[in-house]
C-alpha cells in the first residue's frame, strides 16, 4: 500500500489525499441524502397510512415511481433530462454550476428521494404492524391525527423497523458510487483515476475497497447502538429508565 | 347525560346495530351484556365517536353525534375510554401514559399533569411504579394505569370495554375495585362486562343485547333475579352455570 | 422544450437490441445468483468450520462493497486472472460479456445466499431430523426437502430481488456495455437526443418493474392462502 504515500502527478500532493477527498464526497452525498431520505421518506410512509384524500394515492405513486426506475437512470435524468425540461432560464442556471456543485447537488437530490421512496416502505410496514388500539386508545384521549402520529405511533414504527433501516443505511454508502457516472469524484471514481494514473490495479481498488469495508463496519456499528439505545425495558429485564 | 336515540350501524350488509336505544343519566352505572357478536363493543364505541353511525342521533351531555359528524374532538375530552386490551404505549413511562394527553391534547402545564397523574396513580394503587415501561407490569397493573390515564382528563363519562376480559382471574378484582370506588363516588359508567358479580352489586341498571338489538333493560338486580324476555333467559342460564 | 417522438421511434430496433443484452445479463444472473448462492448459504451452514467462515466472509464482503466497485474489479483483473491462470504472463482479452455475466452471478449470489439462508432457517428443525431418521444422504435431503421447501417460504423476496438484479444491469454503463441504459446512451449521444433516450428508457424500466411487482404481489396472496 506505499501507493498512497506516492506524489500525484500533478504534485499537489498524494494518492492519499485523493482518496481523503473521495471520502468525502462519498460521505458527504450519503449523510445528506440518509438526512433528505429519512425526513420525505418519513412523511410519505405516514401520508399512505392515512385513511382517506388524496395524499395515500399520491404516496402510492411516489414509491412505485422511484422504485421501479433504475438508480442509474434516475441519476441521468436529474443531470442530464431536468434541466431541459425546466424553463429556459433555470435550466441555463443549473447547467452553469460549478463543477463538484453541478454533480454533486443533482446527486444529493435523486439520492435523497430514492432512498426516501425504500423508507416510505418500511415506515409504512412499521406503522401497519401496530395493533389498531394503539389508534383508538390515542383517539378516545383526544389526539388529533398529527399529535397521534408524532407522540404515539411512529415512535413505535421506528422501534420496529431499526433492523431494516440498518439495512438502508448501510445501502445507501454504496448507492453514492453511482454518482461517479455525472462526474462526482467519489471513492470509486478516485479509485479508477489512480488506476489510470498509476497502472497499479491491485492496490488502487484494493485501498478502496477496504475504505468501504470500514465504512460499511463503522455504519452498523452506529445503527446498533441506536437499536441497542431504543431498546425498551421489559418485565424479563427488571429495569426503568430515568 | 347520554341519549341514543335509534341508532343503526352496518359493516357492507350486515347489520351491527339495529335501532338501538337508550338513556343514561348522570351518576348511573350501566352495564351492557349480552352474547359475543351482539354488537355490544360497537354500541358503546358510537358513544365517543370511534365508530360511525349510519342512522339516528347520540348526545352526550349537549354534544350531538350523527351520521356524517367527524369533528368529534371536544367529545373526546368529556368521554374517558378504557379498553379490552389496555392499550398503554409502550414506549412511555407509565407516569407520561398518564400525562401526555394532559400535556397535549388539554394543554396543561408539565407540573400540574404530574400531579393529577401521580395522585390518580396513587389512587388506582400503583404510585410505587410510576417511572416503569408498561412491558414491566401484570395484565391488572397496566388496566388500572389505563383507567388512571383516562381519569386525568377529567371525563364526566367513562367507558368501559370489556376491561377485565383479559386479565388473568386472579387481576380482576384489583381492576374492579378500582372500577367499584370509581361508581361510589358518582362517576357515569357505561360498562360491556361478562362479571356479573359486578353488575349485580354495582350497576343500577342492564341492557341486554343480542343480535345488534337491546332486546331487554331493567333495575340490575331485577334483571338477574327475573329477567322478562326469553333470549336473556338463555343467556343468563348459559353464565350462571358457572 | 419539445420531445421529438420519432427519434424514439427510428432508435427502437437498437433499443430493444440493448434490452435484450439486459435480459440475458438478468438471466444469467439469476441463475447463476441463485445456485452459487444455495451453496453458499449451504456452506455456511456447515460443520466444517473453515469452509463455513470463508462461506460467510464472501457474503459480508460482497454485501458491503458497491456493484460498480465489483464490475470495475472484474474488468480490470479478469484479463490478468486468465493469464496467470494460463501462464502466459500477460492480460488474455477477455469478452465484455462475459466479464458482466461473471461479475453479476458472484456479486448477485451473495444476496441470494442471505435470502436463501433466512428460508432455510424458516424450516422447521424437525425436518432435518426426519431426514437424518429416514437415512437420507445430505445430497438428497437438500435437493429433494429441505431445498424446496425453502425456496418456497422465500420466493416473493427472491422474485423481489431478481427485479433489483433486472435494475443493477443498468450499471454496466460505467464499462460502456451496451445493454438497455447503454443503448440509449449511444443513441443520446450520436444524435444529441438525451431527454427523448433516457425518458424513453425510464419508461421502458417502469413499466417492466411495474408489472413485475404486481405479479409478485399475487404470487404473495396466492402463497399466503395456501399456508396452513
Amino acid at each position: 500500500m506505499s501507493l498512497l504515500f506516492e506524489p500525484t502527478p500533478d504534485g499537489a500532493g498524494r494518492y492519499l489525499d485523493w482518496i481523503v477527498s473521495g471520502l468525502g464526497w462519498t460521505l458527504s452525498l450519503a449523510l445528506g441524502a440518509w438526512t433528505i431520505a429519512l425526513v420525505v421518506g418519513t412523511l410519505i410512509g405516514v401520508a399512505r397510512t392515512l385513511p382517506k384524500g388524496i395524499l395515500p394515492r399520491l404516496g402510492r405513486v411516489y414509491v412505485e415511481t422511484f422504485r421501479n426506475i433504475p438508480l442509474l437512470v434516475q441519476m441521468f435524468f436529474w443531470y442530464f433530462v431536468l434541466p431541459e425540461l425546466l424553463p429556459v432560464r433555470i435550466g441555463m442556471a443549473i447547467k452553469q454550476m460549478d463543477p463538484p456543485w453541478g454533480s454533486f447537488v443533482p446527486a444529493l437530490i435523486c439520492l435523497g428521494l430514492f432512498t426516501a421512496a425504500r423508507i416510505a416502505e418500511q415506515v409504512r410496514a412499521g406503522l401497519q404492524a401496530l395493533p389498531r388500539g394503539q389508534t383508538d386508545a390515542a383517539f378516545a384521549l383526544g389526539f388529533a391525527r398529527a399529535g397521534m402520529y408524532r407522540l404515539i405511533l411512529l415512535p413505535q414504527a421506528f422501534r420496529i423497523i431499526l433492523p431494516t433501516l440498518t439495512n438502508e443505511f448501510m445501502t445507501i454508502f454504496k448507492n453514492t458510487s453511482v454518482a461517479l457516472t455525472i462526474g462526482l469524484v467519489e471513492l470509486t471514481a478516485t479509485a479508477r483515476e489512480i488506476n489510470e494514473n498509476t497502472f497499479r490495479t491491485f492496490e488502487a481498488f484494493g485501498v478502496v475497497t477496504i475504505v468501504y469495508l470500514v465504512i460499511a463496519l463503522l455504519a452498523w456499528q452506529i445503527m446498533h447502538r441506536i437499536e441497542q439505545a431504543a431498546q425498551l425495558p421489559s418485565l424479563a429485564s427488571g429495569k426503568s429508565r430515568p | 347525560m347520554i341519549e341514543i336515540d335509534n341508532i343503526s350501524k352496518s359493516y357492507g350488509s350486515f347489520q351491527v346495530l339495529k335501532n338501538c336505544s337508550a338513556s343514561i343519566a348522570r351518576g348511573e352505572v350501566v352495564v351492557i351484556c349480552g352474547p359475543s357478536g351482539s354488537g355490544k363493543s360497537t354500541l358503546i364505541k358510537t358513544v365517543n365517536g370511534l365508530e360511525g353511525i349510519d342512522a339516528g342521533e347520540i348526545s352526550v351531555g349537549g354534544f350531538r353525534l350523527a351520521p356524517g359528524v367527524s369533528n368529534v374532538a371536544a367529545l373526546r375530552r368529556s368521554v374517558g375510554m378504557v379498553f379490552q386490551s389496555f392499550e398503554l404505549f409502550p414506549h412511555l413511562t407509565v407516569l407520561s401514559n398518564v400525562t401526555i394527553a394532559q400535556t397535549k391534547v388539554l394543554k396543561r402545564s408539565k407540573a400540574a399533569a404530574e400531579e393529577k397523574a401521580r395522585s390518580l396513580l396513587a389512587r388506582v394503587g400503583l404510585s410505587a411504579h410510576i417511572a416503569k415501561h408498561p412491558a414491566q407490569l401484570s395484565g391488572g397493573q397496566q388496566q388500572r394505569v389505563a383507567i388512571a390515564r383516562a381519569l386525568a382528563l377529567d371525563p364526566e363519562v367513562m367507558l368501559f370495554d370489556e376491561p377485565t376480559s383479559a386479565l388473568d382471574p386472579e387481576m380482576v378484582n384489583e381492576v374492579l375495585d378500582v372500577m367499584t370506588g370509581l361508581a361510589r363516588q358518582g362517576m357515569t359508567m357505561v360498562c360491556v362486562t361478562h362479571e356479573m358479580g359486578f353488575a349485580r352489586s354495582v350497576a343500577n341498571r342492564v341492557l341486554f343485547m343480542d343480535g345488534g338489538e337491546i332486546v331487554e333493560t331493567a333495575e340490575a338486580t331485577k334483571f338477574f333475579d327475573d329477567p322478562r324476555t326469553d333470549r336473556a333467559k338463555a343467556f343468563l342460564a348459559k353464565i350462571l352455570k358457572h | 422544450m419539445m420531445v421529438d417522438l420519432s427519434a424514439i421511434v427510428s432508435a427502437g430496433p437498437y433499443l430493444m437490441q440493448g434490452l435484450w443484452f439486459t435480459l440475458q445479463i438478468t438471466l444469467v444472473g439469476v441463475a447463476g445468483g441463485i445456485v452459487f448462492g444455495s451453496l453458499l448459504a449451504v456452506a455456511r451452514l456447515s460443520h466444517n468450520r473453515l469452509v463455513a467462515m470463508l462461506a460467510t466472509a464472501y457474503v459480508n464482503l460482497m454485501r458491503s462493497i458497491p456493484l460498480i466497485l465489483v464490475i470495475f474489479w472484474v474488468f480490470f483483473l479478469v484479463p490478468w486472472a486468465i493469464g496467470w491462470l494460463t501462464r502466459s504472463g500477460r492480460p488474455v482479452a477477455v469478452g465484455a460479456s462475459l466479464t458482466i455475466f461473471v461479475t453479476f452471478v458472484l456479486f448477485e449470489a451473495a444476496y441470494y445466499a442471505e435470502i436463501v439462508r433466512a428460508g432455510f432457517r424458516s424450516i422447521s428443525p424437525g425436518q432435518y431430523s426426519a431426514c437424518d431418521a429416514l437415512g437420507l444422504s445430505k445430497f438428497h435431503a437438500y435437493i429433494y426437502i429441505l431445498f424446496p421447501q425453502a425456496i418456497r417460504a422465500v420466493l416473493p423476496i427472491l422474485l423481489t430481488q431478481t427485479i433489483v438484479l433486472f435494475q443493477d444491469t443498468s450499471l454496466v454503463y460505467v464499462i460502456s456495455a451496451t445493454d438497455l441504459l447503454g443503448a440509449a446512451t449511444k443513441i443520446a449521444q450520436r444524435d444529441g437526443r438525451l431527454v427523448e433516450m433516457y425518458l424513453t428508457v425510464g419508461v421502458i424500466y417502469f413499466l417492466i418493474c411495474y408489472a413485475a411487482s404486481q405479479l409478485v404481489k399475487q404470487l404473495q396472496r396466492r402463497l399466503a392462502f395456501g399456508v396452513r
